[in-house]
């Protein structure tokens, strides 16, 4: 199935649905590591919305980007808690520890506070993590 | 044959659960997945026959299956941390599994809903209010008002929205919650509905609770039936802390940039899309099923102390030993929760400070400790209790760097909707990265006279510190919903109790 056939089923699936936009573009960026300028535009002629009012939306979110960026990504919450915990001290260790292959992320928060510090990769969470855990973490992604 | 009962709770997890449950199907032995007691530093905690052992590892199997294994800590529900408890939004918390509709029935599940459905929205509504219970999202507004208000709303659709976007840091009880008894946030729900003429239910859920977002998918599935004509569905969040505001929550749901939308109108009479609408938030929604069947508002009513009534989940986070999650009714004290019920700092350092109601509420001193969790006791130490999250801070947190980083998570986090959030948050940076350098002197730079209020050589540390008053006052008084309007709680609260840790002394 080419690109453009795989984004109009994505728009079909959610197009009946009330404020169809947000699941349309966690389903593009799922599938496409992005919402680019080409799925902006298709979805804006989908739901007969300017393609500005489609980026401001892309763009006001977090959750997506315009450009895709094959790398593994580790989020690591860098929130109160977190810190609280001792988060602050094991960045530079996985910040030299990711390099350039793997990309890492700040989250504030992961709903695991009293545990900290926490990472999440993918869908997996991991909690207690001490800088050793991290890295092999980080090494795994 | 023994059954080995292990939480399925994101934590848990996170701490290795699935591997230690694997184990045991490895030796032999059946296992069940459960919701969490919530004793989050003895996860993975492992169940048999009603005794506790944890935190357990994949090395632990063999030892507490031939009953020598030095993790032992008793018959869970008799442990201290379980037994001082009022469990009611909990309830089921540790006891039932959490997609299981047996279980949920064997536990009083659905008890609410079919009264509710006999008794009618008038009925409903009063017993909402008998109960005192209040919004949970921070606020404290009686939930019933609002419930009124869109019961009385003239529309040809209604909707009911949970609020599940709360994510501050140092709260997991709604995510708990969701996790662990998805049946009794949907019954809340449907109960709502019933009370105001509403058929259709959202709930919006944090992209940062993946496991939750999961469950509740799976629940709603499995009791469709049950609440039909009643329908729920669930939306996952992008990552914008600002959509935990009800209003900016609601423009999301619709498909727009989450940013807030000023009141009036109210999102009773306008709210999803343009439809009266309540929005409550988990732990409100949750408590709904307990007020609704037979007396439950009158017992409700008859917990806690003034007016905050019935009972709180708190959660103990951050640098503490025992963290978890810990419902009781209004009234205790931070003395007891950090030290007698959570032990301490996990460091076993000294606490310096403790952070309520998440990142945006004060910091409080231990020399405040002894005040009552109290909507209104708080209010007056200048303090929210929001969503009951407790993090604890050992004498090494730096609070100037504390007070910074609040300023600058409103800064990326602001909607940009309103000046003093928007700008106010970026200068505040700005201000306390100056305060901590000492104050600024311009070199070499002769300001203009007719300028009258600008100092000539630079603003000393004490006129930065006005200055960031100054600007707190102004978030405060002038933003437009509380991710501006509360960041000067921490800012404020860490410059007052820890002065030095500003002024670089
Ligand atoms: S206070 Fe900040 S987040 Fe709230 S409406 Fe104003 S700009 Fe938006
Ligand atoms: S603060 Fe890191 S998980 Fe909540």
């Amino acid at each position: 199935m080419s690109r453009e056939q795989r984004l109009s089923e994505i728009i079909a699936d959610h197009q009946g649905r009330e404020g169809p936009l947000l699941p349309i573009l966690h389903d593009v960026q799922e599938e496409f590591g992005c919402v680019d300028e080409e799925a902006e535009r298709a979805i804006a002629l989908a739901l007969n919305l300017s393609r500005a009012d489609v980026h401001g939306v892309v763009s006001f979110y977090h959750d997506f980007h315009t450009k895709a960026d094959s790398r593994p990504v580790v989020q690591i919450c860098r929130a109160e808690s977190c810190k609280a915990r001792g988060v602050e001290a094991l960045i530079e260790g996985a910040v030299k520890t990711a390099g350039e292959r793997v990309k890492l992320a700040d989250v504030y928060c992961l709903g695991l506070c009293s545990s900290g510090p926490n990472a999440r990769v993918g869908d997996k969470l991991h909690a207690r993590l001490d800088g050793a855990a991290l890295n092999k973490l980080i090494e795994n992604a | 044959m023994t059954i080995i009962r292990i939480s399925d709770d994101a934590l848990a997890r996170a701490c290795g659960a699935d591997e230690v449950a694997a184990a045991f199907a490895k030796a032999g032995a059946t296992v069940e997945r459960t919701s969490s007691w919530g004793m989050q530093w003895l996860e993975p905690l492992v169940e048999v026959d009603g005794k506790g052992f944890g935190p357990a590892t994949v090395d632990d199997v063999a030892a507490i299956l031939d009953g020598s294994s030095d993790k032992a800590i008793g018959v869970i529900a008799e442990h201290p941390f379980i037994a001082s408890q009022q469990r009611l939004t909990f309830a089921r918390a540790g006891k039932s599994r959490p997609l299981s509709l047996e279980d949920y029935e064997q536990h009083d599940g659905w008890v609410g809903l079919k009264r509710a459905r006999q008794i009618g929205s008038e009925q409903i509504i009063a017993e909402m209010l008998h109960s005192g219970l209040r919004g949970r999202g921070g606020a404290g507004f009686p939930a019933a008002i609002k419930w009124k208000t869109v019961a009385g709303a003239v529309a040809d659709q209604k909707y009911i929205v949970c609020n599940a976007d709360e994510g501050d840091s140092g709260t997991f009880a709604d995510r708990m919650m969701m996790e662990g008894d998805p049946f009794a946030l949907i019954e809340g729900m449907a109960i709502a509905g019933e009370a105001v003429g509403a058929t259709k239910g959202y709930i919006y859920i944090r992209s940062e609770y993946p496991d939750a977002i999961d469950k509740l998918r799976k629940a709603v599935n499995l009791c469709a039936h049950i609440i039909a004509p009643f329908e729920c569905e669930i939306r996952a969040g992008a990552g914008a802390y600002v959509c935990g505001e009800e209003t900016s929550l609601l423009n999301s749901l619709e498909g727009k940039r989450g940013e807030v939308r000023a009141k009036p109108p109210l999102p009773a009479l306008q709210g999803l899309f343009g439809k009266p609408t309540v929005v409550n938030n988990v732990l409100t929604l949750c408590a709904v099923h307990h007020i609704l069947a037979e007396g439950g508002a009158e017992h409700y009513q008859s917990l806690g102390i003034d007016r905050s009534k019935g009972t709180m989940p708190i959660q103990l986070a951050g640098n503490i030993k025992h963290g978890g999650l810990y419902e009781t009714a209004f009234g205790i004290t931070l003395n007891e929760l950090v030290y007698d019920i959570g032990g301490g700092t996990a460091s076993g350092r000294p606490v310096k400070a403790v952070q309520v109601g998440g990142p945006l509420g004060a910091y409080i001193h231990p020399d405040q400790f002894e005040v009552p969790f109290d909507y209104e006791a708080y209010a007056k130490l200048d303090a929210l209790i929001g969503h009951a999250g407790i993090t604890v801070f050992d004498d090494t947190a730096d609070m100037g760097t504390m007070a910074r980083f609040a300023m600058e998570f409103c800064a990326v986090e602001s909607c940009g909707k309103c000046t003093p959030c928007r700008i106010g948050s970026t200068r505040g940076v700005e201000l306390i990265d100056r305060i901590r350098a000492g104050g600024r002197v311009l070199e070499g730079v002769e300001l203009a006279p007719q300028m009258h209020n600008m100092p000539k050589k630079g603003r000393s540390q004490e006129d930065e510190i006005k200055l960031l008053e100054d600007l707190c006052e102004t978030m405060k008084f002038g933003s437009l919903c509380a991710l501006g309007g509360f960041t000067p709680y921490p800012v404020m609260s860490a410059l007052k109790h820890w002065p030095d840790d500003f002024r670089g002394k």
